[in-house]
């Protein structure tokens, strides 16, 4: 939006007002005016640090379809059950659902979602499983949903578009092992991804990886005032979730991060960890590290699995190095305790 | 037809308008006229001011249905804020939020405000400065400001009085006619400003309607109050001339207080020598145009400075009010009510000139090279100001 007072081209009343402020500043009343002047307080006041924080916004959440708590450490595995030659079949039920989410505390989205929530239910498999995914489109708009992994052209989602009140069954391997993700591939993509129709599908290695506390984080963002730019920005939907309730880390234990990065409009996202470096598995798709680091830039449906280790108790930060997406909304605290977590 | 009295005809039509509207609001049939549309959401800054680590920020609802404030964002982060009132504000209905801001002295910064619907409306302020506060100090430089701009310059003018006296009449009319092209001039002006006032006028308020109003208004209030003293012949009547161009011009000043008082007060000031004694040139020429219908009358020493303090101290009230509570709302009936008296007083101007020739034309090349003259005479000046 335009300043209409800088804009604007110099109105003869400006003149006026030039010239009076000139009169009132060179005749007697320059030393009031600098008397004024020195008496304007600085504008320098405590700036914001995070705690207590001004600089969180007003209020909290409500209903934004997912609890963000619960979220973090959901998957769904599906329902399983063995085909003929033996292997593990896992049956999903995704149906698009139109709803109105609440994307920053009083401000509600209109949402297309899967299963009524944004992201969508993080699915999980294991390399060379069967996934079978029944999909019902009950919104208004026609939907797909287009998997990220290896398989057949009419399992991909994206010509088989399916009209509002129809189905559609995708049927394919698992593979390969990674971190991957879902959303819908119905046209304009732009609009239904930032509609809130995607979530996580992992499939893990036959040989599990080590143990750990795992954590799925989708980043994500809301263009509100539709103007193809996000006015929030969120891990899982809630802007300051983890930063209002901290996630609660066992000091010495391994954590595992799923993130996603499913932010439409900006180009890059990222992920910087206080206080710790962690270590990189790009996509997924390997057992072995591929970097160690404390800052990692995330491309738009770009994906690695995090792991890191807190040796220190207390309570550290992790969110976007963009900075502003980090004061609109992506940014939360790592609390770390020594006891279990209740 | 006859039995029933007279205020039933009048009020019968009222009557059933207001029946019609309860049954439109509460049989539900509005939502069938508004067919599912979603709300139409309005708001206007009103005013915006800077306290120490502190944001004020007055919203105005010019919009058809009501609009909740969610969140702020300042400078592109969410940032937590108080309501003077609810977040809710209905047609009409104005809040005042206050944010607990950093911001940085004479940088810019963005205040823009979350709906619940998640639309956005953004205000930029172009330079930070902390907005004065309105203590003696502040009165004394408004009235200072006042006295410079608006009642020395007139009162300059006025010492033109002794030579007005001793020229010959036609010449007089050619001042007269000069004060006519003076007037229309800052009319003209005033009415510009008006409008671009209004452009920033919450939609509700309907702008340029408030300045038809405001400059109609003026007009015929003028016209009716002093109609019957104007249209006196003789003294009487080219004194009541110059109460009105002193009250028109008067009415002017008010609203360039009011600009003037504003801009300090949001801290844009740009200095310069030149235009000082530009400034000084350009508006003594107000009280050449207040003298000028009287000049072949005796008035006293306090009719004069009567005249004087009329066109020139609503200055230091507008200074005083635009500094301390300046709203695009109230600068544009101003302005627009100062444009519409000045149209009233060349129009008696008019008639002035049109009783003492007595038949015979108007316009002569005196009196059209004076209103002429006077336009230059503005436009000259107002080169000198132009910085």
């Amino acid at each position: 939006m335009t300043d209409d007072q800088s804009s604007r081209r110099v109105s003869r009343r400006e003149l006026v007002r030039r010239g009076a402020l000139g009169l009132a500043g060179v005749a007697a009343a320059s030393q009031a005016l600098r008397a004024a002047e020195r008496g304007l307080p600085a504008s320098v006041s405590p700036h914001g640090a995070h705690e207590p924080g001004n600089a969180v916004g007003r209020g909290r959440v409500g209903d934004a379809s997912i609890d963000p708590t619960v979220f973090l450490e959901q998957f769904d595995g599906g329902e399983i059950s063995r085909d003929p030659r033996g292997r593990i079949v896992r049956e999903f039920h995704l149906t698009a659902v139109d709803r109105d989410i609440e994307v920053a505390p009083g401000v509600f989205y209109p949402a297309w979602t899967y299963n009524g929530q944004v992201p969508g239910p993080t699915l999980r498999a294991t390399e060379g499983d069967l996934v079978r995914v029944h999909f019902r489109n009950g919104g208004t708009h026609a939907h797909t949903i287009h998997f990220h992994g290896i398989h057949a052209a009419r399992m991909d989602g994206v010509f088989e578009v399916v009209h509002p009140g129809d189905s559609f069954v995708y049927e394919f391997e698992a593979k390969p092992f990674g971190l991957h993700l879902y959303h819908c591939h119905a046209v304009p993509l732009k609009k239904h991804i930032a509609k809130g129709l995607y979530g996580t599908f992992l499939v893990d290695p036959r040989t599990p990886r080590p143990e750990a506390r795992e954590m799925v984080m989708v980043l994500n963002g809301f263009d509100t005032n539709f103007d193809g730019e996000n006015e929030v920005y969120a891990v899982n939907t809630v802007p300051f979730a983890y930063h209002h309730e901290p996630i609660v880390v066992r000091r010495g234990e391994l954590q595992r991060i799923y993130m996603v990065n499913l932010l439409e409009f900006d180009l890059i996202n990222s992920m910087h960890l206080h206080g710790n470096f962690f270590h990189v598995y790009r996509t997924g798709t390997k057992l072995t590290a591929d970097e160690f680091t404390d800052t990692l830039m995330f491309c738009q449906g770009e994906r690695h699995i995090l792991e890191f280790v807190y040796e220190d108790l207390g309570r550290f930060m992790f969110h976007a190095h963009q900075s502003e997406f980090a004061e609109l909304g992506w940014m939360g605290l790592f609390n770390v305790v020594d006891r279990a977590i209740a | 037809m006859r039995r029933i009295p007279t205020p039933f005809w009048a009020l019968l039509p009222i009557v059933l308008l207001a029946a019609l509207g309860v049954t439109l609001v509460r049989g539900g049939l509005l939502d069938v006229l508004r067919g599912g549309a979603p709300p139409v959401e309005e708001l206007t800054f009103e005013r915006v001011t800077l306290a120490p680590g502190l944001i004020r920020v007055e919203l105005v609802n010019g919009g058809p249905d009501a609009v909740t404030v969610a969140q702020v964002m300042v400078d592109e982060a969410f940032w937590t804020f108080t309501s003077s009132g609810s977040t809710t504000i209905g047609r009409l209905g104005r809040t005042t939020l206050e944010i607990p801001y950093p911001w940085v002295e004479h940088e810019a910064h963005a205040v823009t405000v979350l709906t619940s619907t998640g639309l956005t409306f953004t205000h930029e302020i172009a330079v930070a400065r902390a907005t004065p506060i309105p203590d003696a100090r502040y009165f004394g430089v408004f009235t200072l400001i006042g006295l410079y701009v608006g009642v020395i310059p007139v009162a300059i003018g006025l010492l033109w009085y002794p030579l007005l006296r001793r020229i010959e009449r036609r010449w007089l009319h050619f001042v007269l006619a000069l004060t006519a092209g003076l007037l229309i001039f800052l009319g003209v002006d005033a009415l510009h400003e008006a409008l671009e006032a209004a452009e920033r006028v919450a939609g509700a308020y309907q702008g340029v309607l408030l300045v038809l109003v405001g400059a109609g208004g003026a007009v015929l209030l003028l016209q009716a109050a002093a109609g019957m003293r104007v249209g006196a012949e003789g003294a009487a009547g080219r004194r009541a001339v110059a109460w009105l161009i002193a009250l028109g011009i008067g009415l002017h000043n008010l609203g360039e207080g009011l600009a003037i008082g504003a801009a300090y007060a949001v801290g844009e000031a740009s200095l310069g020598a030149f235009l000082i004694v530009g400034f000084m040139v350009h508006n003594s020429t107000e009280g050449l145009g207040i003298v000028a219908p009287v000049a072949s009358d005796r008035p006293g020493l306090v009719t004069l400075a009567g005249l004087g303090a009329l066109a020139g101290l609503p200055t230091i009230a507008g200074a005083w009010l635009g500094g301390l509570a300046y709203s695009a709302t109230l600068a544009t009936l101003f302005l627009s009510v100062g444009a519409g008296a000045i149209a009233q007083v060349v129009v008696a101007l008019y008639r002035v000139v049109a009783r003492e020739t007595r038949g015979r034309p108007v316009w002569t090349p005196l009196t059209a090279g004076g209103l002429l003259t006077g336009l230059l005479v503005m436009y000259g000046t107002g080169l000198l100001v132009a910085g």
